[in-house]
């Protein structure tokens, strides 16, 4: 008797979709510049590099795994009660990261704590799990969730940059700037991010003509 | 889906989660105290600047608690002179005292005897207001409890690059170093942050920090409210030696 496997079409683990995914948010799909979310974070913790930092790797943490864990339960949680699963998930994902920093480094802890606790409300994160993980397989989603958390951070970073750079002409703290650098004190304030924000909309929208909202 | 069965994934999910939790933090809770034990102290003996021995970002938290168990002497003071003896000043929390009528007041002060140049330190305790939330800072005196051998400031919520300037610059920090909080009459002065610049050559002033005018008069009232509170206890040091 002949035996019959049925080929099980295996997706591969990084197959073109999966790429697609992760690699998206970072500019196309950027979930600050092109979804416009996020924006309140951006300004509040970009006045310095090492705190976006931070910051970054705080949310691309709880981005990824609350993606997971959503898609992982998306079976089990009750259509009624969905948004608060999502919200009691990143919530325990946020106070680990909390207490982690706490734990690790709690200078850092001090200077960033507020902003830590704000990422529950970062509309990115529950964004993710509404709109991809409660509808997809646990590996996509994560690394859905990845994709966006480091998509965010590509702009704090870059605006961090710039932001301490002519704010304080300096660089993780170094002078970088020559001495006689007259601080830019407007740099430093909120307002510089939505400057700098916009500049980069600006540039990646004259380059990738599809962004362009013509409704 | 039924409604027991929402009741039931709610309440699983609880479960789950404040036990992670609770696990967590348990497993987290001892050095995260330590570490803000370290952090307290890292801030109380900045204000020391050069009266301390080495470049204190170089030490490290071991020796941090050391140096706090081998050379510093900590009491808590009132407002009148005297000493609380059943309370450790590094348990004081200013926050809660600031709130206390004065007399009521429960005053840290650190004194530190620096084991090679043999020199001691007084190092006090004072909270304020800035522009958006509370500052804090402590102060370190020298034997004359008059001279300032440095300071070190934090804030809760002050704007970056602005009035958060009064812990981040080094440089406004250092102007602090050497100036008196009493003139030569021996009356109580304190210190100006001054606006438009301090006058040269006046000791009890100086240089605001352009942008954070209000963070600065908090700086001023800060000091001026905080520090004449040790006088008293001062006074009978003084009058001991």
């Amino acid at each position: 008797m002949a035996e019959t496997k049925v080929k099980e079409a295996k997706e591969p683990l990084f197959g073109k979709k999966e790429r697609k995914l992760l690699v998206d948010p970072l500019l196309d799909n950027n979930p600050i510049t092109v979804q416009v979310l996020g924006v309140c974070s951006a300004l509040a913790v970009t006045s310095l590099l090492m705190p976006s930092i931070v910051m970054t790797v705080a949310v691309v943490f709880v981005c990824g795994f609350s993606n997971l864990i959503t898609s992982l339960l998306r079976n089990i949680i009750p259509n009624e009660v969905r948004l608060i699963a999502q919200l009691i998930i990143i919530a325990t994902l946020v106070t680990i990261v909390e207490l982690s920093l706490k734990y690790f480094d709690y200078p850092t802890y001090k200077e960033l704590s507020v902003y830590i606790g704000l990422i529950i409300t970062n509309c990115i994160v529950m964004g993710r799990l509404e709109a991809f993980a409660m509808g997809n397989k646990p590996w996509k989603s994560f690394l859905d969730g990845l994709g966006n958390g480091v998509g965010y951070g590509i702009i704090l970073i870059v605006v961090a940059f710039f932001r301490e750079l002519f704010g304080k002409g300096t660089l993780f703290g170094a002078q970088i700037l020559p001495e006689g650098y007259f601080a830019n004190n407007l740099m430093v304030m909120p307002a510089a991010a939505m400057f700098i924000l916009a500049v980069f909309i600006w540039i990646q929208r004259s380059r990738n003509k599809e962004l362009v909202d013509i409704s | 889906m039924s409604t027991t069965k929402i009741y039931l994934f709610v309440a699983s999910m609880t479960v789950v989660v404040a036990l992670l939790l609770t696990g967590f933090r348990m497993a987290t809770a001892e050095q995260a105290e330590i570490n803000e034990k370290v952090f307290n102290k890292r801030a109380i003996l900045k204000s020391l600047a050069e009266g301390l021995n080495g470049n204190l970002d170089e030490i490290t938290d071991e020796e941090v608690q050391m140096i706090f168990e081998k050379d510093v002497k900590q009491f808590v003071i009132k407002a009148d002179g005297t000493v609380n003896e059943g309370l450790v000043a590094e348990d004081v929390k200013m926050k809660k005292e600031v709130k206390k009528p004065v007399e009521e007041r429960n005053l840290p002060l650190f004194v530190y005897a620096n084991p090679v140049s043999n020199k001691t330190y007084y190092i006090t305790a004072v909270r304020g207001k800035g522009l958006w939330d509370e500052i804090w800072g402590s102060i370190a005196l020298e034997e004359d409890f008059n001279t300032i051998v440095g300071v070190s400031y934090d804030h809760a919520a002050e704007t970056p690059g602005l009035g958060a300037e009064i812990k981040d610059n080094s440089a406004w920090v250092a102007l602090f170093t050497g100036k008196k909080i009493y003139d030569d009459a021996g009356n109580f002065v304190s210190i100006n942050v001054r606006k438009g610049g301090a006058i040269p050559g006046n000791p009890h002033q100086v240089d605001a920090i352009t942008g954070a005018t209000i963070t600065g008069d908090g700086v001023t009232k800060m000091l001026e409210s905080g520090l004449q509170l040790y006088e008293p206890y001062f006074a009978t040091l003084k009058a001991g030696m």
